[in-house]
């Protein structure tokens, strides 16, 4: 071997090792001790949205509690499909530890080690605690089980390629509060949780980036609809009209879908509604005073 | 035949064709139009009944069932050239935000009307017996809105 080869070799292996370290999977996070809220679990799983993508297409009232997937969902990098996360034990996530439950929703690694597509809004749901995330396991492990298998997602090279995904995650996995302001006023430190966190408002609100992470300099500025045609609307920013809402009817908003003139919310915000509607009035002012606080 | 007729046959077909289209277009806008102003008044109704609903205007019975029933009878019209086809998003662009799917899975957007209609009337029945009625009945209309705006309106272009 001539040295330039052993040379060129030794690149190439630094370089996959490298790789192999920047991507690797985190392990899963410590378990709370304590006992788990069912009560507050059921809040989680309303702010985070749960059923909104895991429910069966078309699935209306309490259909949308059984979380047995197989809504599509096409993006410019391919279509996901969202499984089946119901406590059956064969198809569903029943067989799941609660660590490996957290180490999903928390960090986007599936009990094989493997990340998931970012089409699970990990990447806000990393901001939400770990005894959150504890309770909403307690609670979806009481939700009905269905058999359904899950479908896999259609996803081209080099999308495909999971283990790459760490390196998207190197970019974007970010923890901190997103907007600063007033960091001691309880009412605005709930509302930026569940907006920042949990809610994963910046997911469709926010503009992303060519690696499809949100761009957080330019949080809630609106961006594109996954949905075909027209925009999300901004709700910060210089497209932002939020200084025409006052924040009870931000509040009513959430709870009713009627905006201030009376038109409705459409698209995939009125799957939100159902969930913000659940909320207690409490948590919808807060999130529409921090709204306001933008 | 005639060289005239013929060229009077010709431009008449070349009118015909170049001009059908346009015509079904100013059809098909001013039908997107009348369902704009229905919108616009479920909307001022809805205005009325939700400010009482919300508590941000004292609640009046009269009132109430005045905007109920304006709205039950909103929801009664008979859509059918108001939903003529070709007044789509895509025929449309700019114009209508109403998705082709309204047309293509049809009966679904016909029946959340029809629902919307059934939601109104009840709702028309029992707004001037008190805010607690009211505000039960409203729901129900607020989720025919969303049902039909979730699945057959575009985003807006901003």
């Amino acid at each position: 071997m001539s040295k330039t080869t052993v040379w060129l070799l030794c690149i190439v292996v630094a370089c996959a090792v490298t790789f192999q370290w920047l991507t690797a999977p985190d392990a899963p996070p410590a378990t709370p001790g304590g006992d788990r809220n069912i009560a507050n679990g059921e809040t989680v799983f309303n702010i985070a949205g749960c059923a909104s993508c895991h429910s069966a297409s078309e699935a209306e009232g309490d259909a949308k509690l059984v979380l047995a997937g197989g809504q599509r969902f096409p993006t410019e990098f391919g279509t996901f499909v969202a499984p089946n996360i119901s406590p059956d034990v064969e198809q569903g996530i029943g067989g799941w530890s609660e660590a490996e439950f957290l180490n999903a929703v928390l960090n986007g690694v599936s009990p094989e080690g493997e990340h998931y597509y970012p089409a699970f809004p990990y990447a806000s749901y990393i901001r939400m605690t770990v005894a959150d995330a504890a309770d909403l396991w307690t609670y979806i492990q009481t939700l009905p089980a269905s058999d359904e298998p899950s479908q896999p997602s259609e996803v081209g090279f080099p999308f495909s390629f999971r283990r790459g995904l760490g390196l998207w995650k190197l970019l974007h996995m970010k923890t901190g509060v997103i907007q600063k302001a007033d960091q001691e006023d309880p009412v605005l430190a709930r509302g930026r949780y569940l907006v920042e966190g949990p809610g994963h408002c910046g997911e469709c609100h926010t503009p992303r980036d060519v690696t499809g992470g949100m761009i957080l300099n330019n949080w809630l500025y609106g961006g594109p609809s996954p949905d075909g045609p027209g925009r999300i609307p901004a709700l910060a920013g210089p497209a932002s009209k939020m200084d025409e809402w006052s924040e009870v009817d931000i509040a009513e908003y959430l709870r009713s879908g009627f905006t201030p003139d009376y038109d409705s919310a459409g698209g995939a915000m009125v799957g939100v509604i159902d969930n913000t509607a659940k909320l207690s009035d409490e948590d919808r002012k807060a999130i529409a005073a921090y709204l306001k606080a933008l | 035949m005639n060289k005239t007729l013929k060229t009077a046959i010709l431009a008449a077909a070349t009118l015909g064709f170049v001009a059908a289209p346009v015509l079904a277009d100013k059809a098909a806008e001013k039908a997107v139009g009348a369902r704009k102003a229905q919108m616009q008044l479920y909307s001022f109704n809805l205005g009325q009944l939700g400010a009482m609903a919300k508590g941000t205007v004292d609640y009046n019975a009269d009132v109430a069932k005045a905007a109920a029933e304006n709205l039950a009878a909103l929801a009664a019209l008979n859509g059918g050239a108001m939903w003529m086809k070709g007044s789509d998003s895509t025929a449309l662009p700019g114009v209508s935000r109403a998705k082709i799917e309204a047309w293509t899975t049809y009966p679904k957007a016909s029946n959340i009307g029809k629902a919307l209609a059934e939601d109104s009337a009840k709702l028309a029945a029992v707004a001037g017996d008190g805010l607690d009625a009211l505000r039960g009945g409203i729901g129900a209309v607020g989720k025919s809105c969303g049902a039909c705006h979730e699945d057959f309106r575009e985003e807006k272009k901003e």
